[in-house]
């Protein structure tokens, strides 16, 4: 193609943008209220799933050690433990430590256990590789010789696992038929745009257009609409993620807990949802068309 | 030069439209397509600039053969063809200049010919002074001279006219018909569709009278024969 025919073509399909006034904000808004709740969804959702990986991580196996077991016991069963598959660190944790905690939480009083009165077990705390073979990690532990018991959390860890899977697949569902709405409304809308217009693209048939000819300002044109209409969810989405993010870490400050900060985080939402747009767009406006050329 | 041979057309709802029609227009003639509707005068228009296909038979339009052209080589036919419809079929939103500019960009000629052009064959219309109005500003007679500039502004070698004069008053008519007139002393073949009797008989040129599908009568200077 030419410079001069493609530059024509792009001049044409601003010309086109403003004097179809109306059709173009309609098609502006289907795409911008379309991506302002994918885009929403997912930013809600990849946060709920990093505060769901964050819980996950928190949970490690505790591994409590007989109180028969000398030293040179308790270094075999450490390396047995790192040896498990799946395992990824083992940390050992003294009673004294154990009790220093204890104290730590509940208070002063259980100093009074200091020492040789100390009931507690020394510890090894193993974390996993993957937070779903914790239990099976668990169940190997207790297998190994000077354990006295192992505690993981039990059903109530198992339960948040399941919550947590339900979790991402529904918010993955949603985000995908999210996204499908997304398309349909915006290739309907900008199917009416092209369909108030098929006289004129007879006309341009007639007078001896070529198909691409016709196509390519019918494509800029969507794209153009699409990169607008992502524009406006992306700014509301950015404003509200960076001021909400400031508002919500100073609550999650001292806990395990961290939403995905802005950078970058905030950069691939607004990538997406401007790819999203102009993608849908173009290909919606040239599906559109399609119909048009066979005259 | 236009040469139909043995030309049959049958729509996919059983009419048949053309039936065995032969017919050779040279080169710079003037001719009326005339009769009754529903005789295959459309179709008959609409073969030379291929809207339609013939089911069976020749056509070819300079050295371009209509039944094997390529759906995608349609457009560079059109370009030797000209049409003037009815309803004139401007684009309601381009200006008059940008109408006839149009045609001229689809070919990818440069800004500065194609101004000089829409100049011309503005003024050679009569609507050098109304250059940027959108056609529902412009009468029905201006509105049919922007679609002849346009028609014209590639120097097609043929020009149809599919009843151009079917909307207007007689007046503007006649001013109609000597615009085709003129663009007829050029060297354009012209293919005039019409039920105009007082036209067809005042100006006389070669008359094809379509009916039941086939040239019923071919007559140089003829008149137009029916009741009008």
């Amino acid at each position: 193609m030419k410079a001069r025919t493609f530059w024509r073509h792009i001049v044409e399909s601003l010309k086109s943008i403003k004097r179809n006034g109306w059709m173009t904000i309609a098609a502006v808004s289907a795409v911008a209220v379309t991506l302002l709740l994918v885009g929403s969804f997912i930013a809600i959702l990849m946060n709920v799933n990093k505060l769901a990986s964050d819980v996950e991580e928190d949970v490690s196996v505790r591994v409590y050690v007989d109180l028969a077991a000398e030293e040179e016991d308790q270094e075999a069963l450490q390396e047995s433990l790192e040896e498990l598959d799946e395992v990824e660190t083992v940390v050992y944790s003294s009673r004294d430590d154990e009790l220093t905690q204890v104290i730590g939480s509940y208070g002063d009083e259980f100093g009074l256990f200091d020492g040789d009165d100390n009931p507690l077990y020394d510890v090894f705390i193993v974390n996993t590789a993957a937070p779903e073979v914790t239990s099976e990690v668990a169940g190997q532990a207790e297998e190994l010789s000077y354990v006295a018991d192992v505690n993981y959390g039990g059903a109530t860890a198992d339960r948040l696992f399941e919550v947590m899977a339900t979790v991402r697949n529904v918010g993955a569902i949603i985000i995908i038929a999210l996204i499908f709405t997304a398309v349909f409304l915006i290739a309907n809308t900008i199917r009416i745009t092209i369909f108030s217009r098929s006289t004129e693209i007879e006309i341009m048939k007639l007078v001896g257009a070529t198909n691409w000819f016709i196509r390519w300002p019918f494509l800029i044109e969507g794209a153009l609409i699409g990169f607008i209409g992502a524009l406006i969810p992306v700014s509301i989405i950015s404003y509200v993620y960076l001021s909400g993010f400031d508002t919500l870490m100073t609550y999650l400050s001292g806990t395990y807990f961290a939403l995905l900060p802005p950078n970058p985080f905030l950069y691939q939402i607004v990538a997406l949802l401007l790819t999203i747009g102009i993608v849908i767009g173009s290909v919606g406006s040239s599906l559109s068309i399609r119909k048009f050329l066979k005259v | 030069m236009i040469e139909m041979t043995n030309v049959y057309k049958k729509y996919p709802n059983g009419i048949t439209a053309i039936n065995g029609l032969d017919v050779k227009i040279d080169q710079g003639e003037f001719v009326y397509v005339v009769g009754p509707s529903g005789a295959g005068k459309s179709t008959f228009i609409k073969m030379i600039y291929r809207e339609e296909v013939p089911t069976q038979g020749n056509v070819k339009v300079g050295e371009f053969d209509l039944v094997k052209l390529k759906a995608k080589k349609v457009p560079y036919l059109r370009r030797h063809v000209g049409v003037v419809y009815q309803d004139f079929k401007l684009l309601p939103r381009l200006t008059v200049s940008e109408n006839v500019a149009y045609a001229m960009q689809v070919v990818g000629k440069n800004p500065k010919a194609i101004q000089k052009r829409v100049l011309e064959v503005l003024d050679l219309v009569g609507l050098k002074h109304k250059v940027r109005m959108f056609p529902n500003e412009l009468s029905g007679g201006e509105q049919q001279r922007v679609a002849i500039a346009r028609a014209i502004a590639n120097m097609p070698r043929v020009l149809i006219a599919d009843e151009p004069t079917g909307n207007l008053d007689p007046e503007t008519a006649w001013g109609i018909m000597d615009l085709l007139e003129e663009i007829n002393n050029h060297g354009t073949t012209i293919i005039m569709a019409t039920h105009n009797s007082d036209i067809v008989n005042r100006v006389r040129h070669r008359v094809l009278a379509v009916e039941n599908g086939r040239i019923a009568r071919d007559q140089e200077g003829g008149e137009y024969g029916y009741e009008g």
